[in-house]
Formats: C-alpha cells, structure tokens, sequence
C-alpha cells in the first residue's frame, strides 16, 4: 500500500543516480559489511572459546572428578576430583551474594525512594561505578592487609568477605538498574496515597522481584568466577571445607593450580575443572535469562 | 447511644489502629533511613578505606627508597633489597595497549552497530550474546589463552610477523619462540574487553536524542553518514569514554593475563617478549611476601599504582558517561 504510494515519486523527481551517490551507498554498504564482520567474530570467538574449553575438558570428566576430594597423590596424577572445590565456590559466591543482598538491596531502594534525583544519588551512583571497576587483585590485597590486621588467617570468612566487597557494586547498580524500570507513576500514586517511603519501598521490591532475583543470579555467577580476590584471603586446600575459619578451595583457582602442574594428566584435569565452572556460568547466566523473562509476567507494567 | 456514637464505635477499630500504626510506621520509615543513610556512608568510603590502607602500607619502601626511584629502577632482586617496579609498570602498559589496538575499533564497530542497525529483535539476541562473554570468568578465558592463543602464536603469527615486518622494527621481531608474551596476554584481554567498550559505545550511542537522527536522515544523509555526524558531533566523548573504561578494566586484570604472558621481569621491548605486569606481580609473590623485609610493602606499592591508575581513568569515564546520558541533568 505505502509502497505503491511512495515508489513513484523519487524516480519521477530524482535524476538517475549520480556516481557520488553510488559512492556514497557503497562507503554505507562497506562499513555496514564491516560491522557486521566484528560481530560475527566476536561471536565466533566467544562459540570458539566454549568449543576449546568442551572439546579438552570433556575427556576428563567423570563422576569421580564430581564426587570426591583429591587423594594424597592427586597432583601427580592419582585418584580423586574437584568437589573441594565445587563446594568451596558455591559456598564462597553464596556468603558473598547473600551478604552483598543485604548491603546493596537498602542502598539501591534508598537510591530510588529515599534520595531520588537528588545529588547524593548521583555520587553514590558514581562510587559505585567506581568501585566496580576497581580490580579484585586490589580487593584481594585489601582483604589481605585486613585479614593480617585482625589476626586472621586464610580462611572462608575472609575469602566470603572479599568477595562480598567485589560483588557489592555490581549488584548495587544492577539493582539500581533494575529498580529504575519500575513505572515512576507508581511510586507517585503511592505518595499520593500516603504511603510510608519504606512500604513504597517494599512496593517496589515486589514489583522488580523478577529482575532482583536476575541480579542475584548475575552476582552469583560474577563471585563464582572471582578468583584474584580469594586468592589470598580464602587460601587453597585439598579438604572438604570445614568451617568459617578454615582455608577453603575454589574452582577458578583449582583449575589455575592445577595446570601448572607438570604432569599431562594433572593439566586434563584443568581442563575438566574448566570444564565444570564453564558449565555453571553458562546454566546461571540461562537461568538469569529466563527468569527475567517468565517471572516477568505478573509484574504490573 | 447516639448516631455519632455508633459510628466512632464502628470506626474505631480501625482508626484506633491506623493512629497506632502511623506511628509506628513513621517509626520504622525513621529506622530504615537510617539503616540506609549508614549503608550509604559505609560504601562511600570504602574506596577511602582502601586507598589510605594500602598507601599507610606501601610508606615504609617510600620512606626507605623514595617513591620516584621506586617507579623508575629496573633491578628487581627482593632478597638483596632492591624494588624497582619499572619494568612491572611497563609490561602493564604493553600488554594493556596491545589489547586496545585489537580491540578497540572492532568494538567501536560492534557498539555502533548494536546502537544504529539492529531491530529489537535481533538486539534480543545480540545482547544475551555480549553479556555472556562478559561472565565468562577469567581463568577460562586464561586457559583459551594457553590452548588456543599460545599455540597460534608460537606456530603462525610468530614465524610470519618476523619474517616480513620483523626484518624492518626490532618492535616485531620474534624474540620469545615460546609464544607466551605480551601479544598473547593482548590478545587474551582484548577479548575481555570487548564486550564491555561494545555495551557502553551502545549506551552512549543510544542517549543521543532521536531528533537528531531523524533531521539527519531527512536531510538526505545515509544511515552511515548520519551515524559518523552523531559520533562526530555527539558521541565522541562515551566513545572515548568507553575505550578509557576497556583500559583500566585491562590494567587490572589479573589471573587471565598472568596464565598467558611469561612473566619474566623486563622491559618488553617487542610484542613477542615476556613481560611482567603489575597484578601478576601481586598474585604470584603473595606466598612469600612476609618472610622478606619491605617485600609486602613493594607489593602493596603496586595495587597502590593500580587502583590510582584504575581510579583515575574510571572516574573520568564515568563522569563523562553521567553527563552524556542526561538522565541526571547537571553533573
């Protein structure tokens, strides 16, 4: 229909194209080609990175890799797996993630109910961005010197602690911006209706509920892979983790350690290891996705 | 009992509830605000809390070397007392400025394309993409490095890039057959890097108002020469923005570039040279730096540099960045 309408008109009124034109669509068509060439290697490099990680780790995977500790002999090449290490992340990200929940949640609804539009949230916006980028190496040595400072040693409460401090920011502004979605007409009606900052507050967390528990997910994943932070301060061990104050094993850092070893076996088993964080990037950052899409469903918009 | 009666009698129980509980909700509105004014104070100041730890910590070396000579020495021997963090700093330097030469104009690219020429469709696929390999942790990307990347340098790119543009620059001579170096940490890192530059050259791509795109292409401009004006005219400083972010998130990386680059304490003086950088310096001395004097201090020097450098190049991103966006007006 508009077709019809608009086709006759620039060939009725415009001369054939000129030669400056043609140049003109063609330095279009060029770039737009190269464009489209940078994304498709970056997607290729990133099927690349999966293909490399799954085509070496897959042999070396087995339930026992799973299941069980490393024996005496593990870095020579005896029996035993990784699950120190599974568990040592898992429950390294989740003290990290639980802990900078309760820190980050207050402080992005305050952003929102509390101080909103106003300079301090544009400062805390910006410390935050700021601590963001700060590297973990720098998290770790802090955590470190702190540990040192308190009497510490190596242990899951300090490694915990750290990481908390690298996943703080980035689930502060995540749920900044996720809270920032929130129609604003509803916090307006609820002030208008006389509602407490705080209910409006919790007003809000329900509504966003959705993509709070995507952030959380999100964060989860960033502390599981996190390793120059616990580094120093969660230390490495071939036990199971045994408490608070005992040295836990994390799984970026086994897959580290265990590919510098000498032996050729020892190094599959980093491939392995790889193999499993892989894994649990990829189900967490799916997981992340689909909640954000199905839980969305009931949320007021 | 009198009409008014009944119906203070009928309201009551719930009047005499709400007047409790206005209290008792200005009461918790007070204690939560309060609870959120401390979070707030406490996440203002733990960069200050990190900054004045690790200078108090880092003085003693200043004290006893002097901070100048402390950046420019090249001899690096803890055991007789020697620190000098130059050739550290200039490994950081190399393999970082590698990493922004391959990556920062296919970023910009992508960024662009992402902002100007996808449908939401296709953004709706695009973007899981990006994010995904911003998630993907260091260390795998560190072990793609080692099996993919060092290999692919010590076999190909090596052998080729020394025997046509070696021949002419000492810059590009093949001196390092082992393969682990600053190009294959550069390489490595662009890939980390990318899809942060992408997603912020798109944020910023896209605050530019849609009025201008519009005049632009009513003006007879193609979708590219309006794109270039938008950049030119509106864009530029997120886009700079954008690479500075790329930068200081390369600076800081740590476990990815130091599986990948040799670590071996020189001044690099060709792509293909092992060099030390800063944070592989902190990660891998972190053991035995108790037992030699002044040896933590020299170390804690170094994520002193780091975080001023990190600090200095986010700030000014992320100030910039604010001011483009709008969304906060003055700042």
């Amino acid at each position: 229909m508009s077709e019809r309408i608009a086709a006759p008109i620039p060939q009725a009124s415009i001369q054939p194209k000129s030669l400056h034109l043609k140049r003109r669509h063609l330095e279009e068509a060029v770039f737009v080609a190269l464009m489209r060439l940078c994304m498709l290697s970056a997607a290729a490099a990133l099927s690349m990175i999966l293909a490399v990680i799954l085509w070496r780790g897959i042999g070396a995977l087995s339930i026992e890799m799973l299941l069980q500790p490393p024996r005496g002999s593990f870095y020579l090449g005896g029996g035993g797996g990784i699950a120190n290490a599974i568990t040592g992340s898992v429950l390294l990200a989740s003290g990290a993630t639980v802990a900078s929940f309760c820190l980050a949640t207050p402080l992005a609804l305050y952003l929102h109910v509390y101080a909103r539009r106003s300079r301090t949230a544009i400062w805390v916006r910006l410390t935050l961005d700021v601590l963001w980028g700060i590297p973990s190496i720098v998290y770790g040595a802090f955590g470190f010197t702190v540990m040192v400072f308190l009497g510490l040693r190596a242990s899951l409460l300090a490694g915990m602690i750290t990481l908390t401090l690298v996943v703080l920011p980035i689930l502060g502004r995540t749920l900044d911006e996720v809270l920032s979605m929130a129609p604003r007409q509803l916090l307006e009606t609820g002030f208008a209706l006389g509602a407490m900052r705080l209910e409006i507050a919790r007003l809000l967390l329900r509504q966003t509920l959705p993509g709070l528990f995507t952030a959380l997910l999100l964060a989860f994943g960033r502390g599981i892979g996190d390793a120059a932070s616990v580094l120093f301060t969660a230390g490495y061990t071939d036990n199971m983790p045994g408490g608070l104050l005992s040295p836990v094993a994390s799984l970026p850092l086994a897959v580290f350690f265990q590919l510098s070893a000498p032996f050729p076996a020892v190094q599959e088993r980093a491939y392995a290891s790889a193999l499993v964080l892989t894994i649990i990037i990829l189900v967490i950052s799916l997981a992340a996705h689909l909640s954000m899409h199905r839980l969305g469903r009931y949320v007021v918009r | 009992m009198t009409r008014e009666d009944s119906l203070t009698l009928l309201t009551r129980p719930g009047a005499a509830r709400a007047t409790a509980t206005l209290l008792q909700r200005r009461l918790l509105d007070i204690t939560a605000s309060v609870v959120m004014r401390i979070i707030r104070w406490l996440v203002t100041l733990l960069f200050v809390l990190i900054a004045i730890t690790l200078l108090v910590r880092s003085l003693p070396i200043f004290q006893r070397v002097g901070a100048l000579e402390l950046l420019r020495s090249h001899e690096w021997h803890p055991m007789a007392g020697e620190f000098g963090l130059a050739p550290f700093i200039a490994g950081s330097i190399a393999v970082t400025t590698v990493a922004m030469a391959i990556a920062v104009i296919p970023a910009i690219l992508c960024g662009i394309y992402m902002a100007e020429y996808t449908s939401t469709r296709t953004r709706a696929w695009l973007k899981p993409l990006i994010d995904l390999l911003v998630g993907i942790p260091s260390v795998i990307y560190g072990l793609w490095g080692v099996l993919f990347v060092v290999p692919l340098i010590r076999g190909w790119i090596g052998p080729a890039v020394d025997g046509t543009l070696g021949q002419m620059l000492p810059f590009f001579c093949q001196t390092n057959p082992s393969g682990y170096g600053v190009l294959a940490a550069g390489f490595v890192l662009a890939l980390m890097t990318f899809p942060l530059i992408v997603a912020v050259t798109e944020e910023v791509m896209r605050s530019v108002p849609q009025q201008m795109r519009e005049t632009l292409l009513a003006l007879g401009a193609t979708r590219w020469e309006a794109t270039k004006c938008i950049v030119r005219h509106a864009a530029l400083p997120g886009v700079l923005a954008a690479v500075a972010l790329g930068f200081s998130r390369a600076f800081g990386e740590t476990l990815a570039v130091m599986m990948v680059v040799g670590n071996v304490p020189r001044m690099p003086t060709s792509i293909f040279d092992a060099a030390y950088p800063l944070p592989a310096l902190i990660a891998n001395n972190y053991s035995e730096m108790m037992s030699v004097p002044l040896y933590d201090s020299a170390l804690m020097t170094a994520a002193l540099i780091l975080l001023v450098v990190v600090f200095c190049f986010n700030t000014c991103a992320r100030l910039v960045i604010h001011r483009l966006s709008r969304r906060e007006g003055w700042l």
